[in-house]
């Protein structure tokens, strides 16, 4: 496997469209062989765009990139040869069946009609639509549409992945599905997978490592975990009993960290000494005699990252609340539709 | 680890361009012939067309001079041509709809050579107006329909109508590959219908009044296509209209299907 280079890697990623619209804005990356490397960043930040370039569909205006160590503009038969993608809004066609499909695609690339059923039959097995291969895909549900999806970009059994916004507009469940079986990929398979999407938790649950693009530059890189540790400890918030007890309880809050983002009714401060600090805090509201109606402790999510790169919100100001699985369910909806 | 699966199948090459032209067919007319709206119509239109005409223009026969005294043996390759105006239509709706739905952008993911994806997307068409041909034919035997150059001729005409319906097709993937849009494919459905009645469709040539109508009908590659159908069943086996007809089908095959190409080249710009 370590002979194999499947990773990615690109210089100085540029393109522009007419009109000198730049979705690309000169982009360095690394994605290590076996990696999952997550693209995160909100609608129009460049993301599909990077990845039509990666997959040689779309030719760059500027700068180099080479996937599974092949250059994406000189070698592209070679390159289409290795890598298998899944972009947007899933491409499948109603009126064949998922076989059909697998019989399709597995042709044009060369599989003969055994190889095409043996790989067929263990790849629909694989995404859990081996009772639905007979059946016309119009009348498959979003989620058994990407999981097909997958299915076909892995039919010639390549070694990078590049996956479109995969779950995007699916329900909770088929997300979850559909990560387990990107993360078996990586880890047992070997294969490397990009991925591009617009919700933090995809990325903060799936990727080894994160880069934030925004207006077509990359803002931040690093491991989840990295990323938020950047942004420093855990953040607190306090919701006087009392709004009238809001300035005191800032004045209070104040000696135990800088103010962060809270709702208006509440104060918030990244806390410098981390989760420890609470009962200090709790003494000290006591102490002052401030009555606290909610009191919380947010860990730092790739939101704060985001914000603090960009000054704005990936998800809306209202994601912070908690129930994140529901509402990147509910948000997933409101994007897609406004993207067509 | 599936490496060793990947390096047993790293051998593999991309398929023979033939197989990649019938895997693309294939498809195309597994999913044209799952949607009855582009089936049926393309079917009874023309036959309906011709009923309609069949009754209300028969007595033109009566002119002097007419070439045949049966309005049906007259007006029978009408038909044929239409199903090849359908042709174009559904083959151009088709691959539009692709594009629109990023369908050909999973098959340049593939080896798939460009030429494979375009001819293969026109198959689905074709297949239409090949069943449509059969029908018009078996109808209008049904209805009298008498083939001066016997069954030989109506096997020649048939074939012929298939070879017009592919070049067809060209027209409509060209007009997909530039517009990218199934409607605008559409809207040029009226456009090329007004092109067949300015042809030598319900009249010959010289039995034409108009004079700026004759001329354009007489310069009407349309008007060649009808015309060398029609000697076979009319007239005979006459070289004089057969070999121009077969000329302008090729044309027009080898323009559009160019026109075509050269537009994919651009529409997918894959490295």
């Amino acid at each position: 496997m370590a002979a194999r280079d499947n990773g990615i890697e690109v210089r100085d990623l540029q393109r522009e469209f007419k009109g000198g619209i730049r979705a690309v804005d000169g982009i360095d990356l690394a994605v290590a062989p076996g990696e999952i490397y997550g693209f995160l960043g909100p609608n129009g930040a460049g993301k599909s765009t990077t990845v039509l370039m990666l997959v040689t569909l779309l030719p760059p205006s500027g700068g180099s990139a080479s996937v599974a160590g092949l250059d994406v503009v000189r070698q592209g038969p070679a390159v289409r040869r290795a890598i298998g993608a899944a972009l947007q809004e899933a491409a499948l066609d109603d009126f064949l069946t998922g076989w059909e499909h697998i019989q399709l695609q597995g042709g044009l690339h060369g599989l003969t009609r055994e190889q095409c059923r043996a790989r067929g039959e263990e790849l629909l097995d694989r995404v859990g639509l081996t009772d639905a291969a007979g059946r016309k895909v119009g009348g498959y549900s979003g989620g058994m549409k990407r999981r097909l999806d997958l299915a076909l970009a892995l039919v010639h059994e390549p070694s990078v992945l590049f996956l479109d916004e995969p779950t995007t507009g699916l329900d909770p469940q088929s997300r979850s599905a559909l990560w387990a079986e990107v993360e078996r990929l990586a880890r047992e398979d070997g294969v490397t997978v990009f991925l591009t999407t617009q919700y933090l938790e995809e990325a903060d649950v799936l990727a080894d490592r994160v880069g934030i693009i925004d207006h077509g530059r990359i803002v931040a890189e690093g491991t989840p975990s990295a990323l938020k540790a950047q942004i420093g400890g855990v953040a607190l918030e306090a919701t006087p009993a009392n709004p009238n007890d809001r300035e005191r309880l800032r004045a209070a809050l104040a000696r135990f960290g800088a103010p962060a983002a809270g709702s208006p009714k509440s104060v918030a401060v990244r806390l410098d000494g981390g989760a420890e600090a609470l009962p200090e805090v709790v003494r000290t509201l006591d102490g002052e005699s401030i009555a606290v109606a909610d009191l919380q402790l947010h860990q730092p999510s790739l939101d704060d990252v985001f914000l603090e790169k960009t000054g704005r919100s990936l998800e809306g100001d209202d994601d912070e609340e908690g129930d994140e699985g529901e509402g990147a369910g509910e948000a997933g909806r409101a994007p897609e539709v406004a993207s067509r | 680890m599936t490496s060793v699966a990947i390096e047993a199948l790293g051998a593999r090459h991309e398929p023979p361009a033939l197989s990649q032209v019938a895997l693309i067919a294939r498809r195309s007319v597994s999913r044209t012939f799952r949607q009855p709206a582009l089936v049926i119509p393309v079917i009874l239109f023309p036959l309906i067309l011709l009923a309609v005409n069949a009754a209300g223009l028969s007595s033109i026969t009566k002119l002097p001079h007419f070439p045949t005294d049966s309005y049906i043996n007259f007006a029978i390759v009408v038909c044929f041509v239409q199903g090849a105006l359908f042709a174009a239509i559904t083959a151009g709706t088709e691959l539009a709809s692709d594009i629109q739905k990023g369908f050909l952008d999973r098959l340049a993911l593939t080896p798939a050579h460009r030429w494979a994806v375009l001819v293969g997307a026109t198959f689905g068409g074709t297949a239409v107006s090949v069943v449509g041909s059969v029908v018009y034919l078996i109808v209008g035997l049904i209805f009298g329909v008498h083939i001066e150059t016997g069954v030989l001729g109506a096997i020649v005409l048939v074939l012929l109508a298939i070879y017009i319906a592919l070049a067809f097709a060209g027209i409509g993937a060209w007009l997909a590959i530039l517009t990218g849009s199934p409607e605008a494919v559409q809207g040029m459905f009226p456009l090329l219908f007004v092109l067949f009645f300015l042809s030598t469709m319900n009249l010959p040539a010289d039995f034409i009044q108009k004079d700026w109508f004759r001329a354009i009908a007489k310069a009407n590659p349309i008007s060649f296509l009808i015309d060398g159908m029609r000697g076979l069943v009319i007239g005979g086996w006459d070289a004089g209209t057969l070999v121009p007809c077969l000329i302008v089908a090729t044309a027009i095959l080898i323009l559009f299907y160019g026109l075509a190409a050269r537009a994919l080249r651009r529409r997918v710009q894959r490295t």
